[in-house]
């Protein structure tokens, strides 16, 4: 959908759910341990950040995550939310990266 | 939607295998700053600079951050400064004024290198030409981030055998003012034949009078991922070697689209093309040499190497182009000496001779590159060197450069560190039998006929 004009922050959460999704990948990477999950998804939540996918594997008591979340009416900028996650994740000893996923779908997808 | 092991394979390349954006490199055209004053074309080329590639690094940097792509450097390069200086440099020293004002805006902007300290002359030089050629060692020696290349050749025109000789004496003499510094001053100047107009990568990068106001174009690199992949199918048939080298070429040319089309909205200019190069540094896993040992060489100069090094060189145009609309520059596999670990470790076991890294450049994207040789070697050994490797891009219609640094009082098997990206390299010997009758014949080699191809 177009709009022909350009709206604040504040207008864009207020409409967020008229606007395309921003979408970005979470991934985590680390020692399993109990509540990863819960303290992302906390996160996600406290910055209201839409968990639209995720999925995650345990090899050998390594935890590798990749969560697909919509970004587009998120309280943060996007490198104040990435950074949020990333300090999150040294404070539990993971790895915790948010990328935008256009780089995957180029990357990938012809 | 995307799935989990596609993220992770990213995310390897990304943080294991090197993957990077080599460089994202701004095209500026500076013949509007050209004024009949020397402070006023100064003061003019300083301005626009600064006004079009204000946002260059902090742009590179955002991209980088929001799609956590490492990209390497951010470069500008600008219009052959031998045109824009024509109406008002008398000397060497007004040239070398220019050069001062670029470094200085160079610095200002926080880019790694700026390129277009240039002359095209591939078949004549003017007097303008003549004087920054001449200033050349000196433009080197007085600044820390500009890049000089001269262009003495191409496959319409034929070579200017009198810019060749030139070129000789001046790699000399750069190398001499720089002799403090391990010759620093020839590793950021170029010798080329069929240059590109848009170049992305360093030294050979100007903006050529055929482009837009301004411009981006992006280098990607990648060797290491390559290299992780083609460890994966080892012994595998031809077939699938390039098929995997194609593939894998696409992904990396998709990263640096996708950072070019985002540089170039974000910083309201065009973007140009994509150069889709695999570009080694001297880091462990980023090397070209390992793809061609991975192939199935003991060392990059083992014979064979040339045959790897057209078939790796070929996929890699033809995994890239299906990956973006623009591809151009200089595009292929670069086979540097100094900047590729393996090909240092070759040239120490005595497999890599300058001889076979010519017979390489045939097929490879550029030519000589990052040579080290003794520092007795002649100016005219230099110049015939040069005429060789032009005479290669002439008639192959190919670009072909030669960067090579004759290390003043460094002899055969010693070694000279430049540092940084510039890497380390083995002094190399060179056929020191005269060729000063030769290049010393006034003129130029008339361009090649194009038919009777054999």
């Amino acid at each position: 959908m177009n709009f022909p004009v350009r709206f604040s922050r504040t207008e864009r959460r207020f409409y967020g759910i008229i606007f395309a999704m921003d979408k970005a990948v979470i991934t985590v990477v680390g020692k399993d341990t109990v509540g990863i999950l819960a303290r992302v998804c906390t996160y996600l939540a406290e910055n209201r950040a839409n968990i639209l996918d995720i999925s995650q594997t345990v090899v050998q008591g390594f935890f590798n995550m990749m969560m697909i979340v919509d970004v587009a009416v998120t309280t943060k900028s996007f490198d104040a939310f990435g950074a949020g996650l990333a300090a999150l994740g040294s404070e539990m000893g993971l790895d915790i990266r948010c990328q935008k996923a256009e780089i995957f779908e180029k990357m990938h997808r012809i | 939607m995307i799935n989990i092991s596609e993220v992770f394979e990213t995310n390897r390349m990304f943080q294991n295998e090197n993957l990077d954006v080599r460089t994202i490199t701004m095209g500026v055209s500076l013949l509007d700053c050209a004024d009949s004053s020397l402070d006023s074309t100064c003061r003019n080329i300083y301005a626009k600079l600064l006004r079009y590639a204000g946002r260059l690094v902090k742009t590179g940097e955002d991209i980088s951050g929001e799609f956590g792509i490492p990209i390497v450097n951010k470069r500008i390069s600008v219009t052959p400064v031998a045109l824009v200086g024509a109406a008002c440099c008398h000397s060497p020293s007004d040239y070398v004024a220019i050069a001062k004002t670029l470094d200085r805006a160079a610095r200002e902007l926080g880019v790694n290198f700026l390129g277009g300290y240039s002359a095209v002359v591939s078949k004549g030089m003017t007097p303008s030409d003549e004087l920054l050629i001449r200033s050349i060692p000196e433009a080197l020696a007085v600044t820390e981030r500009i890049c000089s290349s001269v262009n003495v050749g191409s496959t319409k025109t034929g070579i200017d055998m009198d810019a060749v000789r030139l070129m000789g004496e001046i790699v000399k003499a750069a190398a001499e003012r720089t002799a403090d510094r391990g010759s620093i001053g020839c590793a950021k100047l170029v010798v080329l034949c069929n240059a590109p107009d848009d170049n992305p990568f360093m030294a050979g990068a100007f903006h050529g009078v055929t482009e837009a106001d301004a411009i981006i174009n992006v280098g990607v690199s990648g060797p290491g991922v390559v290299k992780y992949v083609l460890e994966q199918i080892r012994d595998a048939d031809f077939e699938t070697l390039c098929e995997t080298i194609k593939k894998t070429a696409f992904k990396i040319t998709r990263v640096g689209q996708l950072v070019a089309q985002e540089a170039a909205r974000r910083l309201g200019v065009p973007f140009g093309i994509i150069d889709l190069s695999l570009a080694p540094t001297p880091a462990v896993g980023d090397s070209v040499a390992d793809i061609l040992k991975e192939i199935g060489l003991e060392h990059p100069g083992a014979p064979g190497t040339t045959a790897a090094l057209a078939l790796l060189n070929d996929q890699v145009k033809k995994g890239g182009v299906m990956a973006s609309s623009y591809v151009g520059g200089l595009s292929g596999a670069f086979i540097p000496v100094s900047e590729d670990q393996g090909m240092i470790d070759a040239v120490n076991a005595g497999a890599l001779t300058i001889e076979k890294l010519e017979a390489m450049t045939c097929v490879c994207s550029v030519g000589l590159d990052m040579i080290a040789i003794p520092g007795d070697t002649s100016a005219a050994t230099i110049a015939g060197l040069i005429a060789d490797e032009a005479a290669i891009g002439m008639i192959n219609q190919k670009t072909t450069a030669v960067r090579v640094i004759p290390v003043i009082g460094k002899k055969v098997g010693d070694v000279v560190e430049f540092g940084g990206l510039l890497g380390l390299a083995p002094v190399m010997p060179i056929n020191g039998f005269d060729c000063s009758r030769f290049v010393g014949r006034r003129g130029r080699i008339p361009a090649p006929i194009h038919s009777f191809k054999n």
